[in-house]
């Protein structure tokens, strides 16, 4: 495609996170999906909350650094403070214990007490962006975006343009809580889907969650498959932990979501077939003092091994180190880590709940329930070679051509038929 | 009469660093040596130094009149010969002067009597050895890591050779009997039980510079009056407690220190006073009764049993599994094994891992060098995974 012809497209596009300050699979979607897109000449307004404390022109100096490998001239950042971190439950914000933790409490006073009052503040603050910037299209990344996203429209409405407004669904409140969503939380989802022009969900598996869930015409919801820009692993390190152990390696928050204690289950049944495996879980999150626990209690404390949440290349360390990456997570809308993972070279075995499942070939995939079928798959790839090999050999392959590109072309379609009327 | 047996704890662990996974198989330094160089020069600027000075001071004011008795661990030892030599040369001065008593206890701080008796009885002998290399001293009373007692300790340490042992005057176990007796224990024939009197040891130990507690501010004068009150009812008031108390535990500003420099001579102003080391105790009073104590008591928390180091599942898993490596880390033959197996056993690597977070958890917080117990237990695990790597290495048929 041409990319001149995207340069009358603007987008006001609402996230929270952004790599290097995000916390999870989000900021690492929305980085790459506004690369896809300034690749293709599109413009676009990231507005993204800045953590309270830090100033704007370091984050600005940050968010402006070569390295992001942005086209200058296309994007532009606008950030507003706030004491916010995405994947928050309510519940979590509160009580999260993380770094965070002493100037969250001194800034509560500033700011308001809870995620919904930040949530407003910041929706007010998109009433500002939208008066003073120009932009054809708002997109938002998930719930806590979505106020914004209305204010946004509502304001050009106001100015007599009626801008089209894209919501686009990372993961839904019944992914989060497995089950058990919080009534405001999916009041503001299902009004931002209702009232938004057009709907993009990274999954099928998404798209029927939306479909089933919010009461929503299957006919404006799209399905945008999540990419990554690959490259080579950087990784080439011998560990010598691996001439004795085989790894199966967690990786991602320990929230019910991500099915931490499900893959313990696993840990277990795997554990009394082969004594020699060892499990190590990456992350942190409001689940990790009970996984901890847990581990203990079912007696496989020696055999499961933690750490904390890690960052850029000791992320690339931990797939390398291991021989098979399991993805247990109960409700996945996406799920962009076995790509990761395969690109360290490491198998995978993930959950059919999950939005990667639809479009990855070379993988193992079992319902995250069935944890016997897990564990015996899990000890198929450790204990087969050219099992072993060839899922990591060919899910490289599969993966090389992967790129942001692909989402963002899909992305800007939309945009032009949203923009001309035709959505 | 009243004697006041004081019997202090020195003791610091070698405390872990943080293994991370990718360390695991890399056989590193499992010990943080910065950090524990760190805080033992600091508790020695803060605590032993000039708490050495202040006894000997009292000790040569009173013509020893006023005595102490210490159980110094062989790890506290270690790291003062490495960090602060300047410690063990104080503390000798101090048992030159022959009214300082030394206690024997498990070298590595452990809670080896619970898991391995083997194990146990060799930490033992490596304290008395390092009592005699440090101090020419041999100690003849016993007293188990955290003041862990039951039968079975009084039993043992008399087959080891000690006339008397130590442990923690618990209301549960004696009941409507008094702490300020000296004991027979059942299942020995004539090793003596001394207990702690809690109540007037926490007073220092604990309560000193508590500003809501009704005996604050604690002068020396008052506790002497509490001391007196006991005669006629009772031989002994034994005071156990934790060496840093002084200066580390209550700081220098709360008066600890002042309080201390007076106490001798508030206590020797009632003619029937005077102060006693263990063995003298033991030696001056017959023991009124026989305790039957079959259940384990400690001086840890409100609980006084062993829940502050085995109290959930990450605590029991990670002692269990250490302990399972006795038999291979001694077929090893190999020294730097044993000594790391060693100081793993130390109680403090537990009890970092302590979830009891109501009243006592307060104390564990203040102790703990983690921010979560979690943590340590994975420091622990990490550690112990990278280690069981080394056996195998050392031992491959080991498995």
């Amino acid at each position: 495609m041409d990319s001149n012809h995207n340069h009358n497209i603007k987008v006001l596009m609402f996230g929270w996170e952004f790599p290097p300050f995000n916390s999870g699979g989000l900021g690492v979607a929305c980085y790459g999906l506004t690369k896809g897109l300034t690749r293709q000449g599109v413009g676009v307004i990231f507005v993204l909350p800045r953590i309270a404390g830090t100033l704007n022109e370091e984050y600005m100096r940050i968010l402006a650094a070569d390295k992001f490998g942005l086209d200058k001239d296309k994007i532009k950042f606008k950030t507003v403070d706030s004491i916010l971190k995405p994947y928050m439950s309510s519940k979590s914000y509160i009580s999260e214990k993380s770094g965070l933790e002493g100037f969250l409490q001194e800034a509560r006073g500033i700011y308001g007490s809870d995620l919904f009052s930040e949530v407003r503040r910041y929706s007010k603050y998109a009433k500002i962006v939208a008066s003073e910037e120009e932009f054809n299209i708002i997109h938002c990344h998930d719930w806590l975006t979505y106020p914004a996203g209305i204010t946004a429209k509502n304001i050009t409405r106001q100015m007599g343009k009626n801008v089209p407004l894209i919501v686009h669904v990372h993961a839904t409140e019944f992914d989060r809580t497995g089950g058990n969503p919080n009534q405001y939380v999916y009041d503001l989802e299902r009004e931002g889907m209702h009232v938004a022009d057009s709907i993009v969900t990274v999954s099928n598996y998404t798209k029927s969650i939306v479909v089933r869930h919010y009461g929503v015409d299957p006919r404006k919801v799209h399905v945008i498959h999540n990419s990554i820009d690959f490259e080579e692993s950087r990784i080439d390190e011998k560990f010598r932990i691996k001439d004795h152990h085989k790894i199966v390696l967690f990786l991602g928050r320990m929230t019910i979501q991500k099915g931490p204690d499900h893959f313990l289950w696993i840990a277990k049944k795997i554990s009394e077939i082969d004594d020699d495996v060892r499990f190590i879980m990456v992350g942190s999150g409001d689940m990790f003092s009970y996984i901890v626990e847990e581990a203990a209690n079912l007696g496989i404390g020696d055999k499961v091994l933690f750490s904390d949440f890690l960052n850029g290349r000791e992320v690339d360390r931990a797939y390398k180190m291991a021989d098979v990456y399991v993805m247990s997570s109960i409700s996945e809308p996406f799920g962009i880590t076995p790509l990761e993972a395969i690109k360290n070279g490491t198998p995978v075995v993930i959950s059919k709940q999950s939005g990667i499942s639809e479009i990855l070939r070379n993988c193992l995939v079992v319902d995250f329930w069935d944890t016997n079928l897990m564990a015996t798959r899990i000890l198929d790839v450790l204990n087969n070679e050219e099992l072993r090999d060839s899922l990591a050999k060919k899910g490289l392959n599969e993966i090389r051509n992967f790129s942001w590109d692909q989402p963002a072309m899909k992305c800007i379609d939309l945009y032009k038929k949203a923009i001309s009327g035709g959505i | 009469m009243v004697s006041v047996c004081f019997y202090f704890q020195v003791h610091q662990p070698y405390r872990l660093g943080k293994y991370s996974i990718f360390d695991i198989g890399n056989n590193g330094g499992y010990f943080n040596d910065v950090k524990n160089a760190e805080i033992l020069q600091k508790v020695s600027k803060k605590c032993y130094l000039p708490t050495n000075k202040l006894i000997l001071d009292l000790i040569n004011e009173t013509d020893g009149r006023f005595r102490v008795s210490y159980s110094i661990t062989g790890v506290a030892l270690d790291q003062f010969e490495e960090y602060a030599p300047e410690v063990i040369e104080s503390f000798q001065r101090l048992v030159d002067t022959g009214y300082v008593e030394l206690l024997d206890e498990t070298y590595y701080h452990s809670l080896a009597f619970l898991y391995s008796e083997k194990e146990f009885k060799e930490q033992v002998k490596l304290h008395r050895k390092k009592m005699k290399e440090i101090f020419g001293y041999k100690p003849r009373v016993f007293r188990n890591t955290e003041l862990v007692y039951n039968n079975r300790v009084a039993y043992l340490a008399e087959k080891m050779g000690y006339k008397g042992t130590l442990a923690e005057g618990a209301d549960y176990i004696l009941g409507w009997r008094s702490p300020n007796f000296v004991y027979k224990a059942k299942m020995a024939t004539d090793i003596r039980l001394l207990l702690k009197n809690y109540r007037l040891s926490d007073d220092i130990a604990f309560r000193f510079s508590e500003r809501g507690w009704e005996g604050w501010p604690l002068t020396a004068d008052k506790f002497a009056t509490w001391v007196n009150s006991i005669n006629g009812n009772g031989n002994v008031v034994n005071l156990f407690m934790d060496y840093e108390t002084f200066g580390e535990h209550q700081w220098e500003d709360t008066g600890i220190f002042n309080f201390l420099r007076h106490l001798p001579h508030e206590i020797l102003k009632h003619p029937d006073n005077d102060f006693k080391t263990p063995t003298e105790v033991i030696k001056a009073y017959k023991p009124v009764a026989e305790l039957d104590i079959r259940n384990v008591v400690s001086w840890a928390d409100i609980e006084r049993d062993l829940s502050a180091w085995l109290g959930n599942q990450m605590q029991k898993s990670a002692i269990e599994k250490l302990y399972e490596l006795e038999t291979i880390v001694k077929e090893s033959g190999d020294e730097k094994l044993l000594e790391d197996w060693r100081r793993l056993q130390t109680a403090d690597h537990f009890y970092y891992m302590c979830t009891k977070w109501f009243n006592d958890g307060d104390v564990h917080k203040y102790f703990n060098v983690y921010d979560r117990p979690h943590d340590s237990f994975i420091a622990f695990m990490n550690t112990l995974t990278d280690f069981r790597i080394r056996l195998k290495e050392t031992i491959p048929m080991s498995g």
